[in-house]
Order: C-alpha cells, then structure tokens, then sequence
C-alpha cells in the first residue's frame, strides 16, 4: 500500500502550492526538496556574513487574486500591501526616467510621454486579452476534443471582442519585435531602452528578436493581487513568500521534507509508483507530480529508457539555457545618487540606456561571450526588510542580461572576475560614488544557478519563453495539459504552461487538472 | 482627349506583367506603364559590358508559379529554365561540401561532416516537404480576413482551418514551432555539424533583414523552398538568357492578348476623384485614363509618393509608413575572363553550374547580421555566387564568364547615412577578397564589375531601401498582414486602385502570384471571374 497519495518533487513556490492545493483537496501529500532550505529560486540566502538576499528571484510581478486566496497566503504572512516600485532608467548624465505603471515622469518631451500612455494601454488591453488563457490548462490542438475546441473558440472570441481595429492590431503585431514597435510609437533613447531591456529580460532574445513584443505582452500580463503592472517587494523580503506557502501547505496537512534529493521516479508498466532518494530511501505514492524542470524530471529521474524516442528527443531540444546572472552585493551604507531623492531609492532601477544597448549586450550572448556593456537592473532589498543587513548596511540586489549559460572557454576565475568588474563599473558609472561602498560582491552566472538551485540551464523560466515553447507547446505538445506520457506522474512548475516568474499559476492549472483525470479514475 | 484604358498597370515588374497578361487575357483594354526604358523591373537581363548580358538583379528562377506559366504560355514566348547541377560550400580549412540535385547524392556528401546528420537528412527533408505542400496551395489565394464576417471571408477561414486541421494534432504543433521558430534552433533540432547547418540555413536568411538566429527565419526556409523546377519542390534553376527572359515572355503573352507596354513612362501621381479612380499622370505631363489602376509598385512608393494623402483613411497612412521594408542585400556582377578555379574543386565537378557559399558557420552568418543590425555592411559577408554561363552560354562571349554575387548583409543607410560611392567600392572590395581566398586565379580574370547596394537598387528598380521582397517577410507583414492588415486582397482603400507587387501576399521572389491574385481581385469586381480557367475556381 502506498503511504502517500501523492509525492511532490521541487519545494520552489510551484511545488508548495501544489503540494499545498492537493492538501487541500484532502490528499495526503509529501513534499521532497533536494536542498536544506525550502524556497527554490525565491529562495534567501546568506551571501556574506551578515548579509541575505533573495538568490535569484528579487521581485514580485506575477501573483493573482486566485493563488493567494485559495491557498490562504494572507492567513499565513504575506504581506504585499506595499507600494509598487517606480522604475527607474538610470542615466549617465543623472537625467534619469521615473515610470510607474505605463506612465512616465522626469524629463521627457510632453509628446512623448502621451505616447508612451497610449502604448501602454494599447498593450495593456493585448495582454489582457490574452491573460485568460493563463490560468487554464492549455488546449489540445484536436478539435475532436470537446474542452479544447471550446477553449480555443474561447480565446479566438476574446480577440473578436475587441473589435476590428484592436485586433486586427493584434494580429500584426502578436510576433513583432519589441524594436520595432517602440520606433513605431517612441523616440526617447532611455524610454526604449527600459521597455527593450522588461521585454528581453530572462529570455534569448534581443530587441530586435521577433517574439520580444510577446515576451513583453507575458509581463504586462503579470499582476500583483489584482493589480497590473506591479513590482512588489515583499514586507520581509521575497522569503516571505516562501514562508507563506510553507505555511498554507503545512496547514493543508503536507510533510515537507527538505534534504530529500529524489534520484529517481519509480515506474512499473508505464505508471508512476513512487520516487527513490539519493540516500536510497523509496516512497511511494499513487502520483508522482514535479515542480522540477521537465527535462530534469523526463531524463535524469525517469530515465530515456522508459520513454518513446520521439518524447526523448523533444524533451532534448527543449532549449533552456540561462541568459541571466545575478551578482548580490553588500554595501557599506545608502549610495548617493545624483539627481534622486534618498527616499526614491526604493525603486527599481534599470541600467539600459538605449535599446541599441540592449541590442549589443545581447550579441556576444549568442556566441557565448560576455557583454561589453552588460544592461541589468537593481534593487535595494535591505530599504524595506532592514534584517536583510547589519544596522546601516544595505544590499544591492543585482538581475543582468545577458549572461551566457556556456561561456566559450569556460567559466574560468578569470572570467568571472572580467564579469564581475564589468558590472560594477558599468553601476558606478550610473551610480558614481557606489564603489566605496562595496564591502563584497557575489556573483552567479546561470552555470552557478543551476547548481545552485538544481535548475537546468541556469534558467528561471525552465525553459526559453518564446511561441515554439508556449501555450500549448510548453514544454512540448505530448505533455502541455501537465500529464506526461507515463500515467500518474504530472508537471507543474514553470516548465509548463503558462511559464515562469513567481506566480503559481502552473501548479494551480496543473493540480486542477490532476483532481479532474484521477478523480474519474 | 486623354487616352482611355480598362485598365492601367503601373511598373513593368514581373508582378505587374504578370497581373496585365492575365487583365489583357479576359478581354480588358489593358496598359502597363514604366519608368525606366526597358521592362522587367529587378527581373531583367542588361549587357552593362560589352558582350555580357548580366541578372543584375534577381538571379535565380524556381519560384515561379508553373499555374503561370501554364496559364501565360511562357515556354511558348521562349522562357526556359535550366536546373542548378549542384552547389558548394567551401570551409574555412580547405574542405567543400559538395551538393547535388540528387538526394542521395547529398546524404553521401553530409556524411563525410557527419554520419549522424546523413542519417538526419531524410527525416528533415521529409518534414520541410510537407510544409511545402502545405503551404503551396495558398499561394494562388487571397488571404481572408480575420476580423470580417462576410461568407467569402469566413469560407475562406474555414478553408485555412481544415487544411491546417488536417495535419492532425502533432504535425500542426510542429508546423506552429517550425513557423516561429529560428533556422538555426530548427536545424539544432536534427543536426550537428556546423556546415551542414550553414549550408541548410542559407534559405532562411536570403533577402530577409534577419539573421540564422532570429525567430520567424525557419518560415523565410519555406519562403525560398517553394519553388519547383521540372517539379523537383526546392529545386532552383536559371532562366535562358538571364531573368530578362522570364519579363519578356510574360511580356509576349501580354502583347499576344492585346496589351500594350510603354517604357519611359514614369507615372507622377493617380488621378483621384470622389474616392475613385480615373487614371494616372505621368511624369510628362500627359494624362492617360483608366478607371483601374493597379500598382507593381511597392506600398509606400504607391501610396506616400503617386497617391495624394488627403484621398486615404489616415489609419492606412500610419500603417503604411510603418511598414517594414529595410534592405539587407547587395549585388555584384562580374564580367570574367575565363572559369575561375576554386582549390577545393576537381575541374569538371558540377558544382561549378550552381550555388556556391563561403560562409561556413551559422555564427559566421550571424556576426554578418549584427553588422546589419549596427548600420555596417557585413566585414565578413554572406555571399550567394553563381556562374550562370556554364550552363547558359548565351550570357557571355565564348570562352568568357558572367558570376553573380548576391551578398548579405547590407544595410540601406550607413551609420544613419547615404552611401557614398567610396561605401560602396569598399563593399564590393570586401566581397572580392572572400570569393579570392577560395580561387586563386579569381581577382586576375575580372574584367569588370558592377557593385549595387541598396542605394543602386532603389535608384534603378525603385525599390523602397533597396529590399528585394517590397517589404520584410515577418509574420506581421505576411498573410493578412501583407501589405497592411484589412488591405490585403489587393485592393487600396480608393475604389478602382490595386496593388500587385510583392508587398502583397504571398510575398517577394519572382514567383508571379501576387501579379495573378491581383488580377482575380480586378477581375472579381467586374464579375468576370470566369475567364480566369480553373486557377480562379478556387478563390
């Protein structure tokens, strides 16, 4: 007899709340994390004495009303009534851009801020009409299949409603180029160059890359309890999240064992028995459901062998090598900044001065090298979680693009420290003076990230966001409903639709997609 | 009095020859109209030296549609097409990779890069094939348009729906991965050596403003595959006498059905009334009157330079003056003494009649795109080279060669500026030096040498910055997208105005469709679709 109803693989924030859901939903579930401390990517660590920050995911820009009322996450400590942060293009000359959601201040032509509106909220209503289709399980492309024609007829309904000259808008330019969308409507170098660098960021893709203006679409989809267009820290920083799920999943009766490193899925006649650690320990469970990366759950746990050949290479061709590193640093004390208030510090600010930047710190990514000029934005975590540094310290969370997974000629010491120098010049050059504050500086390339967070690739989204692995291709069509080709093992992490960023959509349409299959068993 | 047509075509393009050969046919009064004093456009034969008849600009004929040729007779008014024998890549180290027209042929020359690709080959092929044969038919048809709800329309969208729902639901995945997809992610999904990967992606990158690595070039792959020779699907071949020949039997055909042609005739401005055409002015003064008009001309020479303004929707304006047309090729053509000989080739190989590329890694072929992107022409350019006169001896002296280079990237401003002719010459030098490394006899035969950026090629051809297809292929210019979105059956927002180029579907190539469903569309509004043969029964 099996022990558990369910094993879930992953204690990132898709496996909590989907190990939390099946709780809820009366299974009696165990949750196996590989590392010591839950929290995945949204994982805080100590990266200096003294010092913490959130690894890899430092922002909040995607969590609906539905995934923190379901799993109760106010109940258990969430708290993001904060205030959005402004973003902020820095520039050299200190004539630095304040955009807060869709709308510019600072100096910028009049015209152009009225354009950048009207962008906006053209964009905006894209992406809202697009949204729906996130929080489902993506359709089958069989129109035998009653559910899936409706969904498709759904979301094809969705773009007539808006009427002959929005879509026809949107069917234009659904695959354009981030590039050539803002010459289109824009002219501010540093404008474009902030939408360039939210558009490119975590993926592939340059500027001037088709699909950039989807990958942009996919952001501005992102809302924060309701509320579009948010980035939100946290109260307590990004592990409080981590510790909110935690705590609607151990209230929903889950055991949560970290330090459990699954070596491998158990399958018996094309069905998911259980899983082995690495210790050797065997559990077994009815269901086995991975918040782990696909490739890593197809090929490393259960194995080539157990799947069809034509499964093995498609999961093979999955592309998901990292493009951004992150470099955690330990400041002495608040930077000055020239024409910046103190108390707009709490922002996000963004070093991408032109989209022609972007655009040519993309290029080397694509032969493997390093970016002259890296583009990166940058958080002072440490302004509204004070505990995340000694009294009067600071740290300075840092997200650049674009960072190759496999560097040619490795990621030798002297590599890292080309990086490293080449980051902080470029952030003193934005943010004079910042130099003399830096007590250390901790960088992660995605080679470091996916050992560190057992994350393939390094990359956050567990696979690139582009049309050829989204919707009902994520991450590829035998397995885009959360099912896998062997029975009762399932996906739920960002490897699946609808994709990455804190958001626990992919576990929600997967652990409502499990109840509905296995209840009619 | 004005002279008065049924129809005025304006531009002697392929597409425009093609739409008046087909107007003439079904009894129309019909009159093409050109700038320049000879016809053809960019598909055109010039002896620019003496003895030398060069393809100055279009190359290569494969994706003409044979409905066409069927249809206009072109065989009969002496269009001939010659297969390629084969083609080479030359690599960095001294080696080639050999290919044929024959299938097996090729799996045995990409086996000598890598035994796993040879074996790859057959799957590929077998994948790309039937992306041909899925996409061919809807060449020959107007696009629908999404957001109308008019019978033709929704039918027509039904028809799309079932053709694609036919692939069933795997093949329809892999048909949405393979048109967002990037040539060189698709190639990764089957091949390993660099090479053969370069060799493949060639296809992708032709004529478009986007590099092996940009998502949608997979699709431009389709784009240049479409083409059939001797019905071989992919196939690519020389026209006899230079692409000048496909115009002048398209133009045969024309004359045959009564058209006429007057060259020298460069049109000012459309004549427009209440919302309607009466005919066009040319640049003499003269008024000749039509109440059709249909342009071969590119959407913004048509609209932002022959059509008043204030006559368009503003909506359509701003759509056209967005539309997307950067060049990103050059040419050169080279008068040559004798057969260049290239160290890596026995002398009697085949390769010498067909393609022949010095670009031996998709990295390669992407650098030459970020200089594209930067507003440089590539250091390291991407060069398509072929030597027409080895299978083609009319274009030459005996004993002398004509090669054209199609070379890319080259952007249509330089740095934000004009070219200069010193630009241009150190283009031209940069490619020469590439051809040279590979034949050592190579720079002693040339006699001489035509070099055209997309400056030239928008002076002479009138193509908008100089870009080949009349606009990019991305998937927000194609379909119903093309030329804008709600104008893409041909028809301008003034009544009696069409266009016909290939800013409208399907697309550049000289291929011919968008000059035959422009004319349907004509032909649609004055309820004559019978004359159009089965071809139209369809639409």
């Amino acid at each position: 007899m099996p022990s558990f109803d369910a094993i879930v693989i992953g204690g990132g924030h898709n496996g909590l709340a989907a190990a939390a859901l099946l709780g809820k939903a009366g299974r009696k579930v165990v949750l196996l994390e590989a590392d010591a401390t839950l929290g995945g990517a949204a994982r805080t660590v100590e990266f200096h004495p003294g010092f913490r920050a959130s690894e890899v995911a430092h922002l909040v820009t995607h969590l609906p009303v539905r995934v923190i009322d379901e799993l109760g996450l106010a109940r258990h400590g969430l708290d993001i009534a904060g205030p959005s942060l402004p973003s902020i293009a820095l520039e050299r000359s200190g004539r630095h851009l304040v955009v807060t959601a869709g709308d510019v201040g600072g100096d910028v032509a009049e015209g152009e801020a009225a354009a950048f509106h009207d962008l906006n909220r053209k964009l905006a209503l894209f992406a809202a009409t697009l949204k729906p289709a996130l929080a489902k399980a993506p359709p089958r492309l069989a129109t035998r299949d009653r559910q899936s024609a409706l969904s498709l007829a759904r979301l094809g309904l969705d773009i007539r409603r808006l009427g002959r000259r929005d879509m026809r808008e949107l069917l234009r330019m659904i695959l354009m180029n981030i590039a050539d969308v803002l010459d289109e409507e824009l002219t501010d170098d540093r404008l474009k160059g902030l939408v360039a660098f939210d558009a490119t960021l975590g993926t592939h893709l340059g500027p001037m890359s088709p699909g950039s203006l989807l990958s942009y679409l996919y952001r501005l989809a992102g809302d924060v309890a309701g509320a579009p267009q948010r980035l939100i820290l946290p109260k307590g920083g990004m592990g409080s999240v981590i510790l909110a799920l935690a705590g609607a999943a151990k209230a929903a009766g889950v055991l949560l064992r970290p330090g459990a490193p699954v070596e491998r899925i158990l399958v018996e006649g094309g069905r998911a028995r259980g899983v082995v650690l690495e210790g050797g320990e065997k559990i077994e469970a009815r269901l086995v459901v991975s918040a782990a990366n696909p490739r890593q759950t197809l090929l490393d746990m259960v194995g080539a062998r157990a799947l069809d050949t034509d499964v093995v290479r498609r999961v093979s061709a999955i592309r998901m090598n990292g493009n951004a590193g992150r470099l955690l640093v330990a400041l002495d004390g608040l930077p000055e900044i020239a024409g910046l208030d103190r108390d707009r510090l709490a922002a996000r600010m963004v070093i991408a001065p032109s989209m022609r930047a972007v655009e040519e710190a993309f290029n080397p990514a694509k032969y493997g090298e390093l970016p002259e000029r890296p583009v990166m934005e940058m958080v002072l975590p440490s302004i509204s979680d004070p505990s995340l540094a000694p009294a009067g310290r600071h740290v300075l969370s840092v997200t650049m693009q674009f960072v190759p997974y496999r560097l040619t000629g490795g990621w030798s010491e002297a590599a890292r420290e080309e990086l490293k120098a080449r980051v902080l010049s470029e952030i003193e050059a934005h943010l004079p003076g910042i130099g003399r504050l830096v007590r250390h500086a901790e960088l992660m390339t995605p080679a470091d990230i996916e050992r560190r967070c057992r994350m393939p690739g390094g990359h956050w989204h567990h696979g690139e966001m582009t049309v050829d692995q989204m919707f009902f291709l994520r991450p590829f069509q035998a397995a885009a409903q959360y099912s896998t080709p062997i029975d009762g093992l399932y996906l739920a992490g960002a490897g699946s639709h609808p994709g990455g960023n804190v958001m626990g959509l992919a576990a929600m349409n997967a652990v409502r997609t499990i109840l509905e299959t296995e209840g009619r068993r | 009095m004005a002279k008065t047509y049924d129809v005025i075509v304006i531009g002697a393009g392929h597409n425009g020859l093609v739409a008046a050969a087909y107007l003439a046919r079904a009894g129309l009064k019909t009159l093409v109209v050109e700038r320049n004093p000879y016809i053809g456009g960019a598909a055109v034969s010039r002896e620019l030296h003496k003895g030398f008849l060069y393809s100055n600009c279009s190359y290569v004929c494969s994706l003409l549609r044979p409905e066409i040729m069927r249809d206009l007779e072109l065989p009969r008014h002496g269009l001939q097409v010659i297969p390629y024998e084969g083609g080479a890549l030359f690599t960095k180290d001294g080696d080639v990779l050999a290919t044929s027209r024959n299938h097996e042929v090729n799996r045995r020359a990409f086996a000598r890069f890598s035994r796993r690709d040879a074996e790859s080959y057959d799957r590929y092929s077998t994948f790309v094939m039937k992306q041909c044969r899925l996409i061919r038919p809807f060449l020959m048809r107007t696009p629908p348009d999404p957001t109308s709800v008019k019978p033709r329309d929704l039918g027509e969208l039904l028809h799309l729906a079932k053709a694609f729902g036919e692939l069933g639901e795997k093949d329809l995945g892999d048909t949405i991965r393979f048109w967002t997809m990037s040539i060189a992610e698709f190639l990764d999904q089957y091949f390993e050596s660099d090479v053969i990967k370069a060799y493949l992606a060639i296809s992708g990158i032709i004529g478009t403003a986007l590099g092996p690595m940009s998502p949608g070039t997979a699709y431009v792959l389709l784009h240049h595959y479409m083409g059939d020779v001797d019905d071989q699907i992919g196939a690519w071949g020389f026209a006899r006498g230079g692409m000048g020949a496909v115009s002048r039997s398209i133009a045969g055909a024309l004359e045959a059905a009564g058209g006429e042609i007057r060259t020298g005739a460069g049109v000012s401005r459309v004549l427009i009334r209440n919302n309607r055409t009466m005919g066009v002015v040319l640049e003499s003064g003269e008024e000749i009157r039509a109440k059709r008009v249909v342009s071969n001309l590119d959407v913004k020479r048509t609209f932002l330079k022959l059509v008043d303004e204030t006559a368009l929707p503003s909506d359509f304006v701003k759509s056209v003056r967005n539309f997307k047309i950067r060049g990103s090729s050059g040419k050169l053509n080279i008068a040559l003494d004798g057969l260049p000989r290239f160290s890596a080739l026995p002398d009697d190989s085949p390769c010498y009649r067909g393609d022949m590329h010095f670009t031996d890694s998709i990295g390669r072929m992407e650098r030459a795109y970020d200089d594209w992107k930067a507003g440089r022409f590539s250091r390291d350019p991407f060069i398509d080279m072929l030597i027409p006169t080895g299978l083609d001896p009319t274009m030459a002296p005996p004993g002398k060669h004509y090669m054209t280079c199609f070379v890319q990237y080259c952007p249509p401003l330089i740095e934000g500026r004009e070219w200069t002719d010193a630009d241009r010459d150190a283009f031209g030098k940069t490619c020469i030096d590439q051809i040279a490394e590979y034949s050592p006899n190579f720079k002693d035969l040339i006699l001489h040498a035509e070099v055209r950026t997309p400056r030239e090629l928008e002076a002479e051809v009138g193509l908008t910055e100089g870009n080949i297809f009349q606009g990019e292929l991305t998937f927000d210019q194609l379909l119903f997208n093309r030329p804008v979105p709600g104008y893409a059956q041909y028809r301008a927002p003034v009544k009696g105005l069409y266009m016909c180029g290939s800013s409208t579907h399907p697309g550049g190539g000289v291929m011919g469709a968008p000059g035959r469903n422009a004319a349907a569309e004509v032909l649609r509004d004055l309820a004559r679709p019978r004359t159009m043969g089965d071809a139209y029964a369809v639409i």
